[in-house]
C-alpha cells in the first residue's frame, strides 16, 4: 500500500525549504550570540561546512555522474589558491564584496581547470578515470609547490607557505556557500540536465542512443564539481589564512571521496551527514587522544560492512516530502495529493 | 528504522562526548601542549612532549608555581595546520589555557601564531624553525608573543657554510633538499647564499618530492660534478635513505646537515655516515647539566636516551615556567590578559638556564646560543666542538 501524502505545489516547496533554512540559521546565531557556540564550536563548523561543500560537490561527478575523480583536493587547491591571493591583493575592497568576489573567483579558476582536465580525462572511463584524475591532482599540487622557485618570482610562496591571506571565512558566509550550492546541484538534478547526467550514470550507451549528449554532460557535471571545490577552497583559504600545497595531497582527495562513499554515492543528505560526523568525529574524540584514529576507522570499516551502499544509500531527504507526509496523515486526507513521486 | 536508530546514535555520541569537558579549577595553572604525536614526524613531537612533560612533573612534584600546579592539556595535531588550529582554538575555549608549549613542525606553529597573535597567547615552540614564527616579513611586524628555544632555519644554514669553509677547506658543495619542505628549502637557501659569502662553488642544486625513496638520479648527478661536501639539510630518514644510496652511487664527499638529522645512526649504516656532520643544539653527554637530564629521562621513559627534541622541549618547559614564576610573583590570575602580558613579558627578558643553554631572546624573539657540531664516528652522533 502506497502513503497517502498532501502534494505541496511548487512554488510553496521553496518557501517552506528556505523557511526552513532561515529557521536554522536563525537557531545558529541564537546559539551563538548565546554563547553557547564559543570560538572553537564555530570553527569546527565552518569546518564541518567546507566539507559539506566538498562532499556534496565530488557526490555530483562521483554519486550522479558514476565517475571516480581522484584529484578533487586538486580543484580545491585551485580555488584555494586563486581566492587566497586575490585576497591579498584586494585589501582596497569593502570586505563584503572582497569575499565575494573571491568566492566566485576561485569557482571560475577550478571551473577552468576542471573543464581543461575534464575534457581529455572524461573519454576514460572507471579506473583509467580514477589514475589520470589523480595524476592531474597531484600536478596541481606540485606545481603549486615548485612554480615560484622555477619561474623565479613570488607567486604562491610554494613550500614556505602563502601567508597572511585575510581570515574572511565567518559563519554566516560558510552557512550562505553550503545553502547556495545544495541548492544549485538540487535543481540541477531536477532539470533535464540533472535527468541526463543521471542517465550516464545507468547507461551510458543507451544514454546515447536516446540522443543526450555524453560528452557535454558529463564534462559539465565535472566543471561543475570542479568550481564547487572551488567554492570550498576558498573558504578554507579564508578560513585558516595560510595555505600550503601539502594540504591538497592525494590523501585529501580520499578523505573527500570516503565522505561521500560513506554518506551514499548519489545521495546530497547523506553527503551532507557523514561530511558531518567525519569532521566533527576527530575533534569530538579529542578527549581520547591516541583511540580516536581508531574510532574514526572503525565508524568506516562498520559502515562499509553493514551498509556497503552507505549511511543513505541512494535515499534523498525532502523537506516538503516529510512536511506533505505529515499533513497527509493528520488530516488522514488525500483528496488534494498526488503521490509524490521525487 | 535501522537507518533512524543509527542517526540517533551518532548523534548522541556525538552529544555526549560534547558534553564532557570544561571543568575549571582555580588551583592550577593550564598550559597547551601541543604537537604531532601521530603521523610522519612523530618521534619530533613525542620527544618535545617527554621532555617538557619531564620538567613540568618535577615542577608539580616540588609543589608546583606558588603552591599551585600546572595542569598540562595535550593535543595532537599530525603536524597538519588545520588540526593544530582547530586543537588550540579548543585548548583556548574549552579548556582556559594560559599558555602554549608548541606546536613542533614549523607549519602548524606558524599557523597557530595566527590564531594566538591576535588574543596575545603566550607560545613557545621547542622546534619551529621557521623564521615567520615569530616574524612576519610581508607586514615587518614580530609577533611578540611567540618565542621560540630552537636555531632559526637561515641559521643553520649559515653555520653549516661557515663550518664547510672554515674547518673542512671545502671550495666545492653540493645540495639535495626535500623541495615541498619549508624547513629544507630554508636551510638550503641560507647555506647557498653563505657559501657564496665564503667562496664555496655549489655545484649541484637538487631537489626531490616529499615521500620519494629513489634519489640515485639526484645523487648521479652529484656524483658526476665531485664536490667536497654535500648539504643534505632533510628530516632523519631521508637522509639516511640519501647517505646509503650516495654511497652506492659513487658520491665520496662529506655529507654535512641540520638538525633535522638527530637519530640519523637508526636509518644508514655505520660505515656510510662516517665522517658527516650535522650542527644541532644538544650534544649528548657533552655537560654536566646534560647528563643529569639524560639521567632523569632515562628513568622517567624506560632507559630511553634523550634526542635534541627532547632537551628543547624540556628548555621550552623551562624558560615558560620561569616566566609563569615572575606572573605569579606579580599575584596575577591565571588566564587573565594581564598574567598573559606578564608572562610574554618575563619570557622577553628571560635568563632561564636550561639543558643546553642560557637563554636570552634578540629583537625577533629568537634565541641568542651557539651550535653545536655533531661527528658522526663507528655509528654513534658525537659532540665535535662549538662552533
Amino acid at each position: 500500500m502506497k502513503k497517502k501524502m498532501v502534494h505541496i505545489p511548487m512554488p510553496w516547496r521553496y518557501v517552506i525549504n528556505a523557511a526552513a533554512i532561515a529557521v536554522i540559521f536563525l537557531i545558529f546565531m541564537v546559539l551563538s550570540s548565546a554563547g553557547v557556540i564559543t570560538n572553537y564550536y564555530s570553527k569546527i563548523l565552518m569546518l564541518i561546512g567546507i566539507n559539506m561543500i566538498l562532499a556534496v560537490s565530488l557526490n555530483l561527478a562521483t554519486g550522479y555522474l558514476g565517475q571516480l575523480p581522484l584529484g578533487h583536493a586538486g580543484f580545491m587547491a585551485v580555488g584555494a589558491y586563486a581566492s587566497g591571493i586575490f585576497m591579498r591583493t584586494a585589501s582596497g575592497l569593502p570586505t563584503g564584496l572582497a569575499v565575494l568576489l573571491s568566492i566566485i573567483i576561485a569557482a571560475v579558476v577550478a571551473g577552468i581547470f576542471g573543464f581543461l582536465i575534464g575534457i581529455p580525462a572524461l573519454r576514460l572511463k572507471g579506473d583509467y578515470l580514477a589514475i589520470i584524475t589523480l595524476g592531474f591532482g597531484e600536478i596541481i599540487r606540485v606545481v603549486l609547490l615548485n612554480i615560484d622557485s622555477v619561474l623565479g618570482f613570488n607567486f604562491t610562496y610554494g613550500a614556505a607557505s602563502l601567508k597572511n591571506i585575510p581570515k574572511t571565512t565567518t559563519f554566516t558566509v560558510t552557512f550562505l556557500c553550503v545553502v547556495v550550492v545544495c541548492f544549485f546541484i538540487h535543481t540541477m538534478m531536477k532539470s533535464r540536465q540533472g535527468r541526463a547526467i543521471l542517465s550516464i550514470r545507468e547507461n551510458e550507451i543507451a544514454a546515447e542512443s536516446c540522443g543526450i549528449k555524453t560528452t557535454y554532460y558529463k564534462t559539465m557535471a565535472f566543471v561543475a564539481s570542479a568550481a564547487f571545490a572551488g567554492v570550498a577552497g576558498s573558504l578554507y583559504a579564508g578560513y585558516l589564512g595560510i595555505l600550503n600545497p601539502a594540504n591538497f595531497g592525494f590523501m585529501k582527495s580520499i578523505e573527500i571521496l570516503v565522505m561521500v562513499v560513506l554518506g551514499g554515492m548519489g545521495s546530497m543528505i547523506g553527503s551532507l551527514l557523514s561530511a558531518t560526523v567525519l569532521s566533527a568525529l576527530p575533534e569530538m574524540l579529542r578527549a581520547f587522544s591516541d583511540y580516536r584514529m581508531v574510532a574514526y576507522s572503525l565508524l568506516l570499516i562498520l559502515v562499509m560492512i553493514f551498509k556497503p551502499s552507505g549511511l543513505m544509500g541512494t535515499y534523498d531527504f525532502s523537506f516538503t516530502r516529510l512536511f506533505g507526509g505529515l499533513l497527509g496523515k493528520k488530516t488522514g486526507d488525500s483528496t488534494v495529493g498526488k503521490e509524490s513521486g521525487e | 528504522m535501522k537507518r533512524i536508530i543509527a542517526l540517533v546514535l551518532v548523534l548522541v555520541l556525538t552529544l555526549a562526548v560534547v558534553g564532557c569537558g570544561g571543568k575549571d579549577k582555580d588551583s592550577s595553572i593550564k598550559v597547551g601542549l601541543l604537537g604531532c604525536i601521530t603521523g610522519d614526524y612523530a618521534q619530533y613531537g613525542v620527544a618535545v612532549f617527554n621532555g617538557a612533560k619531564l620538567y613540568i612533573n618535577k615542577v608539580n612534584a616540588e609543589g608546583g608555581i606558588n603552591g599551585k600546579k600546572i595542569e598540562l592539556i595535550e593535543y595532537d595535531d599530525k603536524g597538519d595546520s588545520t588540526e593544530a588550529v582547530n586543537a588550540f582554538t579548543r585548548m583556548v575555549d574549552n579548556d582556559g589555557i594560559t599558555a602554549l608549549i608548541g606546536s613542533v613542525l614549523s607549519g602548524a606553529s606558524i599557523a597557530v601564531v595566527g590564531e594566538a597573535y591576535p588574543i596575545g597567547m603566550p607560545v613557545i615552540s621547542a622546534s619551529a624553525t621557521a623564521a615567520a614564527f615569530t616574524y612576519n616579513e610581508e607586514t615587518d611586524t614580530v609577533y611578540s608573543n611567540a618565542f621560540r628555544v630552537c636555531f632559526i632555519d637561515p641559521f643553520q644554514g649559515e653555520k653549516m657554510a661557515q663550518f664547510a669553509a672554515e674547518k673542512l677547506d671545502a671550495k666545492t658543495a653540493a645540495v639535495i633538499y626535500e623541495t615541498g619542505n619549508d624547513y629544507a628549502v630554508g636551510l638550503k637557501d641560507a647555506f647557498v647564499k653563505e657559501c657564496a659569502e665564503q667562496g664555496i662553488t655549489v655545484v649541484a642544486d637538487e631537489g626531490y618530492s616529499k615521500g620519494d625513496k629513489d634519489f640515485r638520479s639526484q645523487l648521479t648527478n652529484i656524483a658526476a660534478k665531485e664536490p667536497d661536501v654535500v648539504f643534505s639539510p632533510n628530516y632523519y630518514e631521508d637522509d639516511g635513505m640519501i647517505v646509503t644510496q650516495a654511497r652506492q652511487v659513487g658520491v665520496t664527499a662529506t655529507f654535512l646537515g641540520g638538525d633535522g638529522w638527530a637519530r640519523v645512526t637508526e636509518y644508514a649504516s655505520a660505515a656510510d655516515l662516517e665522517g658527516s656532520y650535522y650542527c644541532s643544539s644538544y650534544a649528548a653527554s657533552s655537560t654536566d647539566a646534560i647528563k643529569e637530564f639524560e639521567a632523569e629521562y632515562a628513568e622517567a621513559y624506560n632507559g630511553e636516551a634523550p634526542s635534541m627534541f627532547a632537551a628543547l622541549g624540556y628548555d621550552a618547559a623551562v624558560v615558560l615556567v620561569d616566566a609563569l614564576k615572575a606572573a605569579e610573583a606579580k599575584k596575577l590570575k591565571a588566564g587573565t590578559d594581564d598574567y598573559k602580558a606578564a608572562v610574554i613579558d618575563a619570557m622577553k627578558n628571560t635568563s632561564s638556564v636550561g639543558v643546553t643553554s642560557k637563554y636570552s631572546f634578540d629583537e625577533f624573539n629568537n634565541p641568542i646560543k651557539d651550535a653545536v657540531i655533531i661527528k658522526v664516528e663507528n655509528g654513534n652522533e658525537v659532540f665535535a666542538q662549538m662552533f
